[in-house]
């Protein structure tokens, strides 16, 4: 059945290359919408078409193309394809043990597209992703922003054109105790902030040296891929995602953010709610994750369900993430409704699983909202986003269907069960076949 | 003689509030001994409930501390925990669920090991958990004794209704903590070898000359209190291979067992039936890896249909979060095909049954335990909160949660 699907996704990728996309336009009918960033729209109507928002509205406020292909959802619930800023799905990694800091490294060149992991996203509603290396490392590399597209490979996900040279997404960083080991790794917090801010440094001294040579090749500096790599975030274009708990290592990062002049989420944020304030006067953003219960390490034991509500209050953007597989992307939605019963409003929730984390992830010209010329990514809810009844019935990407919870293959997928999750021989043979 | 006087008062707020009278109104009452009572009173006198019944039928007297809420349900009872042996900071000094210097350790006891002021147990019982049945942990071919506790208490003394089961286990994470058994074929052997020790063991204390009796084996009184049937085994077995493996053993020995975990029940769901056994079924939210890969969030669903009795537990979590919350897990069981009363049901009067204190608590009837909860919704909606907790007929919550 897989193999069936995956011929389906070649297919698709081979048509789509011979035809554009999507070019009859469809109109989903009668659901109630949440567009984010404007109110819901009772008994509305979406139009997309070439794989873009063309028009939404009440029904009957909006014009249906003559070709359209109708889609009765009456009575369900659209909103936008949720952003994870944060998971680790596709089976990746980033640097390896022989170093703390590798900026160089990056995801996309260990991401296996055919992974289980990202029809569970689907299947949780999540379409654009933030897939990062892990938080063992004080720097563990390059992430990718991803669109879960029909893929054959990792070209057919990236939002950046040349995977080379783009930047096709943020650096991962990390402190506390993640990071925290034997030689060459930082044995105490400030040995970690030290390491960090040398390195830094470094890339400062050789970014003045590529600006001194003026577009000179013969003044520009040995190429070296770490600094290149830094450089992007020293001036901005990479954002950095750190890996972070307690509220002084929060403080650390915003302390290390502001030092360099980087751009960075606050990624977890365990602890927001004793430094609320002071993430919120920093203007940095937080990317945080509800999990079911306190404690399972030091750092998060005093995580609190109402960092949400917190930070809401103090005026910082918040997002949230799955951490996949620290909890399940099938379950998006029911953190930012954990967020909700501990105070945030329904209001700022949905746009924490939405155009908050596009916003983080620099794609919220694309992703994020519905809105005529962004993606026609959007899901079909049956029911309120935030009620433990409710399943995501149908998840579009670019205005293709890629999870129908009414196909029996699909249904699998959302609930889990005979060997749907079965990962490749040689993934099981490599760790044994545990988690 | 002041301070006397003192202590005195002292000693009576602390006993008036031991048997304080409680009365508990809720827009429904559900209380898991028949139909959901709308506008319903649950009076609890001395730490038992007096009375259930409808507002119309049951007078508040003077006197009781009155609470309301939207729902009332009895407290809830999680099947299986490791909280309690298992702490929330995950350091050496609070993991006591599991020993690893033998795979077979019967003998170990949970009430040598459980700290009844433990944060997580804190933490669940302000989110509505007042009956755990918990232990040692599922990762040995026998890991040691389980209790039943109440959520409070400062001692394990003042926190035990019931002696437990023994903790068996079959699957890779027996092999993963032990160098061997390193196959699951090695495992059953292992266990047959243990029991027919056992078996031998009892024949030996039978001998009529006391010079040649065996010497009290821990290990081998334990497994004959199971051959005898007075301790029953709380048996993991998440794969169908391992969950036919654990049928195949009680029958072999005419143990009483109770399936645990069990994420491929649906596999084998007619051999479930046809054993006659009980099961506490993994948490629905367990990451689907290891020996739980192929979990399904519509087994409870499958588990109902077929008849068979089930409860959901928290089951053990090595890393974050360090324990699930059986009212989150039933939830999800009950947006998966489960009914809303089924699904409560598992986390409550069903739940008790399994575990052997359905006598005390798992319903809201005259006679048994003051343990009740009170929310201001659905108590599966996410956005719903636990607002009050009652164990004992002590409120000990009243934060919405």
């Amino acid at each position: 059945m897989h193999q069936r699907r995956l011929l389906a996704f070649i297919l698709f990728v081979t048509v789509a290359s011979l035809a554009p996309a999507q070019e009859i336009p469809q109109a989903f009918r009668g659901a109630t919408i949440y567009p984010i960033g404007g109110e819901p729209i009772e008994d509305g109507t979406l139009v997309v078409q070439g794989g873009k928002v063309v028009a939404l509205g009440r029904t009957g406020s909006v014009s249906l193309p003559a070709n359209a292909v109708i889609h009765d959802v009456k009575g369900k619930v659209v909103m936008p394809g949720l952003v994870d800023t944060h998971s680790h799905v596709g089976d990746g990694s980033g640097g390896d043990r022989s170093n703390a800091l590798h900026p160089e490294v990056r995801i996309i060149d260990a991401i296996d597209v055919r992974s289980k992991g990202f029809r569970k996203a689907l299947a949780g509603g999540i379409t654009t992703v933030n897939v990062m290396p892990g938080s063992g490392h004080l720097m563990s590399g390059q992430t990718a922003y991803l669109k879960i597209r029909p893929a054959n490979t990792i070209y057919d996900m990236l939002f950046c054109p040349d995977p080379v040279n783009g930047i096709c997404g943020g650096m991962k960083m990390a402190n506390g105790t993640n990071s925290i080991g034997e030689k060459p790794f930082p044995g105490t917090r400030a040995k970690s902030a030290a390491l960090v801010r040398q390195l830094f440094l470094k890339a400062q001294d050789y970014q003045a040296k590529v600006k001194a040579a003026a577009g000179n090749p013969d003044k520009m500096p040995k190429r070296e891929l770490e600094m290149e790599a830094l450089v992007q975030v020293l001036e901005g274009k990479r954002v950095v995602h750190h890996h972070t708990h307690r509220h002084d290592d929060i403080m650390t990062v915003l302390r290390l953010a502001k030092e360099f002049g980087f751009r960075v989420v606050l990624q977890h944020v365990s602890e927001a709610w004793k430094v609320a304030k002071e993430i919120a006067e920093s203007g940095v953003p937080s990317s945080i994750i509800l999990i079911d219960s306190p404690g399972g390490k030091l750092e998060t034991t005093d995580i609190r369900n109402e960092n949400g509500v917190e930070l809401e209050k103090a005026g910082a953007l918040v997002g949230f993430h799955t951490d996949d597989g620290i909890t399940d992307s099938r379950l998006f939605l029911r953190m930012a409704a954990l967020a909700v019963r501990a105070g945030m409003s329904r209001g700022k929730a949905l746009e924490g699983l939405t155009i908050a984390g596009a916003k983080m992830l620099e794609l919220d010209d694309r992703v994020g909202s519905l809105k005529p010329g962004k993606d026609a990514d959007f899901l079909v809810l049956s029911g309120d986003p935030f009620s433990v009844y409710t399943h995501v019935e149908q998840t579009w990407v670019e205005g293709n269907k890629m999870f129908d919870r009414s196909d029996p293959e699909d249904h699998k997928m959302a609930v889990g069960g005979y060997e749907v999750f079965r990962r490749s021989l040689y993934m099981d043979a490599c760790e044994g076949g545990v988690e | 003689m002041k301070r006397i006087q003192s202590m005195t008062v002292l000693c009576l707020i602390i006993v008036s509030s031991l048997t304080a009278q409680v009365a508990i109104k809720g827009e429904t009452v559900h209380t898991m001994s028949g139909s959901p009572i709308t506008n319903g009173i649950v009076l609890i006198k001395g730490g038992k409930i007096e009375r259930v019944g409808p507002a119309s039928q049951v007078q508040v007297p003077n006197g009781y501390k009155v609470l309301s809420g939207k729902v009332v349900t009895p407290g809830l009872v999680d099947a299986h925990s490791v909280v309690g042996l298992a702490g929330m900071l995950n350091q050496t000094h609070d993991q006591m669920q599991l020993e690893k210097s033998e795979p077979m350790q019967p003998e170990l006891r949970a009430i040598d090991a459980y700290n009844a002021r433990e944060a997580l147990v804190e933490w669940l019982r302000t989110m509505g958990v007042t009956t755990l049945h918990t232990g040692h942990g599922p990762g040995a071919l026998a890991s040691g004794t389980t209790i039943v506790v109440k959520t409070v208490g400062g001692t394990v003394n003042e926190a035990l209704i019931d002696s437990g089961m023994v903790a068996f286990t079959l699957g890779e994470s027996v092999s993963q903590n032990f160098r061997s058994p390193g196959t699951s074929a090695k495992s059953v052997a292992m266990i047959r070898s243990e029991f027919l020790k056992a078996q031998d063991y009892l024949k030996r204390k039978g001998n009529k000359d006391a010079e040649k009796r065996p010497g009290v084996d821990l290990k081998l009184e334990m497994l004959v209190r199971v051959l005898s049937g007075q301790t029953k085994v709380l048996f993991t077995a998440q794969k169908a291979t391992d969950i036919m493996s654990a049928l195949r053993l009680a029958k072999e020995f005419g143990f009483k067992m109770v399936l645990d975990g069990a994420a491929e029940a649906y596999l084998v769901i007619d051999e479930i039936k046809k054993a006659g056994v009980s099961v506490i079924l993994h948490p629905t939210m367990i990451r689907p890896g290891g020996d739980a890969r192929n979990v399904s969030m519509e087994t409870a669903s499958s588990l109902q249909k077929q008849g068979i009795p089930f409860a959901i537990q928290s089951g053990y979590e090595g890393y974050v979060p360090k324990t699930r919350l059986v009212l989150y897990e039933a939830a999800i069981a009950a947006s998966n095909g489960l009914s809303f009363q089924d699904a409560l049901a598992s986390i409550t009067i069903g739940a008790a049954k399994i575990i052997g204190v359905d006598k005390r608590v798992g319903s809201l009837e005259a006679g048994k335990d003051g343990d009740v909860v009170v929310f201001d919704g659905d108590p599966f909606e996410y956005t719903s909160h636990v607002c009050a907790v009652i164990v004992n007929g002590q409120v000990v919550s009243e934060t919405c949660r």
